[in-house]
């Protein structure tokens, strides 16, 4: 299992979600320039301000080669985790439902929070059971999911909502307290909270590594 | 009046003395012009060459076996074993923040980051130490507001984590608040660069952001002045741009890892002209830069302006010929902007061209090095400094469990839960305790599970300082060791920030004088060297001088995080005592300041007893044994227990051999440390302490914090303590 990780300029947790990665499997950076994803069977789309964030969380990263790629791969059926400015690129790059706006607060909170798995039959998700707490933490100032009430209906009865913080956990004001989706074909997901700072017992949590041991315990997509 | 009149009465606005400016002549033996009375205004003035305070600073121990850079360099650096270098400095940012804080603050971190990376080592941590005035006033809630905001904007959007941090509110610091960052960066051994340029006709290369009009003048006008009329200052704070800095983070970082670089500098204060003048100063060569190929952000800048701009997020390197191309090109590639605009030369001289004439030509020696120094004239003040302040609690008619939350809900003692959430205390998967969980912040030294962790404080009390500028600040010190000694760390070095009023001032000369005596007698008691620091004068409103604020940041290395006690309790039944050579009294003290009082004195520290009690707790943090290690610091043992009591959530019952509550519970002082544990564990402590007291005090347990002293009672629920404890800070900000 080789997992890929996308550089942008401005990406924080890049070097964060690539140590976790190694934990669970092979994994190596991808640079936001490039098309190539160097033979990566899952990519990870990490957290951070890609190219500053300037415009609006996202916005600009879904322009990238890199992501030229991403897309492709994940229309193929690849899988492809998006954590945080992951998950607002995703959403920038319509791969993923919704938006993310910014907190009720408007500030920035950065806190251990617990999540609801409310869908254990994804590809990210299957080394949890369904109603397993995880304690994760979540960083960022644009976190609050937020779609169209009809289309929040539909990704329920679908089980598109994989992650729900739980009852008085929502640090943003999300929509449905929603914490993280996928998409309808269920091999891309997007979620606020940080699992690649979860994974080592020192640093609070090893709840976080469910996901990516999930990630790689999937069969290899065949070439 | 002719131009050279008209210049020779410029130098008074640009702060320069009429002695100051005849030395000037004197040294380039003509009337400087235009460029160069710029460049030595900025390079004379206080900001730049600590005139007020480099005689004193010489008193400091900088030497210790694990220094690998002492003070004089971007960040000092000390040797933390496997190979690993650890880089660290604090710098105050005081003046800009008092104008804008957001960008204030948020540039004191961008700068404090430059520091630390320009010696080649990756910032993993910063921390921040904040004054403010009462929260009563809307102008301190602002400040504090806006601070905190610009703070977590530049660390977070960075990418390197906010571990620590205090905020203490006073009200001298109504008018000028202060706002210092420290970063503490890791590096191999031999990647650390030092900043002197070397081999003439060498590259002189300006790396990241334009550079333009912001910040003209920030080191003289405002960093080396009193405070007045605000708003006329504005144009002088610098606008961060942290994306900029991370591209520029993570392209110096390569350069270096690559070998492509002579030396690297950052630009701070005074810009290109101290960068560039400090950097030939060290190599011992001269330099000859271009204005004209600066990249500008505004067209029509003078090269004075260029010069001394003070734009954020640039960088200046040295480099060799064969290696430009190999440097422009990594620098595309990081999509940061990389241009030649100098060369390093053998003249010794700065010298400035514009449109091919040299427009300014100084020696580099004059500029760096012979500044006048002055011996400061120091004075014991004959009457108080300071105001008594407004009483707020009358101890004699409220019960001891109001008293113990009054304390809890004075913001200076209050969670600071509401700052530290907006900052990002965990990126770079380091941070074995958080913000809040232990009384250092503890870093894993690799982020993968390798062996060894640093822990870092910051700490500071000007309360106690401007009791007694001696003793208060050997506190500082104590309180930053106790605090490492707490997570089972050793100290290795420390840096400082000297926070003052204007020092040609006599009492505030004395201060100063008696402050930098404390830290130096402390560091050589503990064999702490100090290995860089910084000094921010003039700090006075229209209100008086600020308290005296010497902030001292401490690192150092523990053995195993994953045996670092907490600071809570946690097991019921576990026994609590207290350790140490504790003899609170209310001079000082919050409790003293809350019943509207303002001592002039504090009692004699005994350095000696002092350190056999750091290390006692600090091998008995190491040992795994012990539950839990808290020191005792402001608001004395009551809030102590509390503290402990609101981490882990559980309460305790404790007894008191003494007479009464008051000032056993509420007094202050140093070498204070609540331990809790298996009650054979704090009995073995006991037996191995030798002349440290260990004192049983009770039990962890039940839902209450009991405390019993005599006929004298106390008791709160903890969830009452937590909710005094953290909704301090919201409410008053409601």
């Amino acid at each position: 299992m080789k997992f890929g990780v996308v550089r942008f300029p401005g990406s924080c947790d890049e070097v964060d979600a690539l140590l976790a990665c190694r934990r669970f499997g092979d994994a190596e950076l991808l640079w936001h320039g490039d098309r190539d994803l160097r033979g990566a069977d899952a990519v990870v789309i990490p957290g951070g301000f890609s190219y500053g964030d300037y415009l609006r969380a996202g916005a600009i990263a879904r322009f990238s080669p890199v992501m030229e790629a991403v897309a492709a791969f994940a229309a193929d059926g690849g899988p492809v985790l998006g954590i945080c400015n992951g998950f607002q690129v995703l959403c920038e790059a319509g791969v993923l439902p919704g938006a993310l706006l910014p907190n009720t607060s408007l500030r920035f909170v950065c806190r251990q929070v617990d999540v609801v798995v409310e869908n254990a039959d994804t590809s990210f998700t299957r080394a949890c059971a369904r109603g397993d707490l995880l304690s994760i933490p979540g960083k960022h100032t644009t976190g609050r999911y937020y779609a169209p009430a009809d289309d929040l209906d539909r990704m329920e009865a679908n089980g598109q909502v994989v992650l729900r913080y739980a009852p008085g956990e929502n640090p943003n004001g999300a929509e449905h307290d929603i914490a993280g989706v996928v998409n309808e074909a269920g091999n891309v997901m997007g979620l606020m909270p940080h699992p690649e700072h979860a994974v080592d017992p020192l640093t609070g949590s090893t709840d976080g590594g469910k996901l990516f041991e999930s990630l790689a315990a999937r069969e290899p997509v065949l070439a | 009046m002719s131009e050279a009149a008209a210049l020779s009465q410029r130098h008074r606005q640009l702060g320069l003395t009429d002695h100051e400016y005849e030395l000037i002549v004197e040294k380039l033996e003509r009337e400087p012009n235009e460029v160069e009375l710029a460049v030595f205004s900025l390079m004379w003035s206080e900001h730049c060459a600590y005139k007020h305070s480099k005689l004193l600073l010489r008193t400091l121990p900088t030497e210790g076996p694990a220094v690998l850079m002492g003070p004089g360099e971007n960040a000092g650096a000390v040797d933390v074993g496997g190979g690993l270098a650890v880089a660290f400095k604090v710098e105050s940012h005081n003046h800009p923040s008092a104008v804008e804080p957001f960008q204030g603050a948020a540039t004191g971190v961008g700068g404090i980051l430059r520091d630390v990376f320009a010696v080649g080592a990756r910032p993993i941590a910063t921390l921040d130490s904040l004054r403010f005035g009462e929260l009563d006033s809307s102008r301190s809630r602002y400040l504090l507001d806006r601070a905190v905001a610009g703070i977590g904007h530049y660390g977070n959007s960075v990418g390197v984590a906010t571990v620590g941090g205090e905020i203490y509110f006073e009200r001298p610091y109504e008018h000028n608040c202060l706002v210092n960052a420290m970063c503490l960066g890791i590096a191999p051994r031999e990647r650390l660069t030092r900043s002197a340029a070397a081999g003439v006709g060498n590259h002189l290369v300006l790396l990241g952001a334009l550079t333009g009009r912001d910040g003209i003048g920030g080191a003289s006008v405002l960093a080396s002045a009193e405070l007045a009329e605000d708003e006329d200052k504005r144009p002088s704070v610098q606008i961060g741009d942290p994306f900029e800095e991370k591209k520029l983070l993570e392209c110096c970082l390569e350069l270096l890892d690559r070998g492509l670089l002579e030396s690297l500098q950052d630009l701070g204060a005074a810009g290109l002209t101290s960068s560039s003048s400090e950097m030939a100063s060290k190599g011992a060569v001269g330099v000859d830069i271009e204005v004209d190929r600066v990249p500008l952000r505004e067209p029509g800048m003078e090269p004075f302006e260029v010069m001394i701009s003070e734009s954020q997020e640039r960088m200046l390197c040295v480099v060799e010929p064969g290696r430009l191309d190999e440097v422009l090109a990594l620098c595309e590639r990081w999509e940061v902007r990389a241009t030649p605009i100098g060369t390093v030369t053998d003249t010794r001289r700065l010298r400035v061209f514009a449109g091919g004439e040299i427009v300014g030509d100084m020696p580099v020696t004059a500029l760096v090095d012979e500044c006048p120094l002055y011996e400061l004239e120091p004075e014991a003040p004959a009457e108080p400094i300071y105001p008594a302040p407004r009483p707020r609690v009358d101890p004699l008619h409220i019960p001891a469990d109001q008293q113990l939350l009054e304390l809890l809900r004075s913001p200076s003692i209050a969670s600071k839960r509401w700052a530290f959430e907006q900052y990002d205390s965990i990126v770079g998967s380091r941070s074995a305790r958080r913000a809040g969980a232990a009384d250092a912040a503890v870093l894993a030294l690799a982020p993968d599970g390798g062996e060894g962790a640093l822990a870092v404080v910051i700490d500071g009390n000007g309360r106690r300082v401007a009791c007694d500028p001696y003793t208060g600040t050997v506190e500082v010190v104590l309180e930053c060791a106790a605090n490492l000694a707490c997570v089972g760390a050793e100290p290795l070095g420390l840096t400082n920030c000297l926070n003052f009023g204007n020092p040609e001032k006599p009492h505030i000369a004395w201060q100063l004088t008696e402050s930098v005596r404390g830290l130096g007698d402390a560091c050589r008691a503990l064999g702490v060297p100090v290995v860089g620091g910084n000094v921010s004068l003039y700090n006075e409103g229209s209100e008086g001088p600020i308290f005296p604020t010497p902030v001292v940041g401490m690192v150092g290395v523990l053995p195993d995080p994953a045996r670092v006690p907490g600071m809570g309790f946690a097991r019921e039944g576990n026994a609590v005592a207290l350790v140490g050579p504790f003899r609170p009294v209310a001079w000082g003290s919050e409790i003293e300041k809350l019943t509207g009082g303002m001592s002039n004195q504090l009692p004699p520290v005994d350095l000696e007893v002092q350190r056999k009690a750091l290390e006692l707790v600090r091998e008995a943090a190491r040992s795994g044994r012990l539950t839990s290690i808290h020191d005792v610091s402001d608001g004395g043992l009551g809030v102590a227990l509390a503290e402990c009591c609101i981490a882990g959530g559980i309460g305790a019952e404790v007894e008191l051999e003494w007479p009464g509550l008051a000032p056993m519970l509420w007094g202050e002082g140093p070498g204070g440390y609540v331990v809790s544990g298996p009650p054979e564990a704090v009995d073995e402590l006991a037996g191995t302490a030798g002349e440290v007291p260990v004192r049983r005090l009770g039990a962890v347990g039940g839902d209450a914090l009991a405390i019993a002293a005599g006929a004298a009672r106390l008791r709160v629920q903890v969830t009452d303590l937590k909710t005094a404890h953290e909704q301090a800070i919201p409410d008053l900000l409601s």
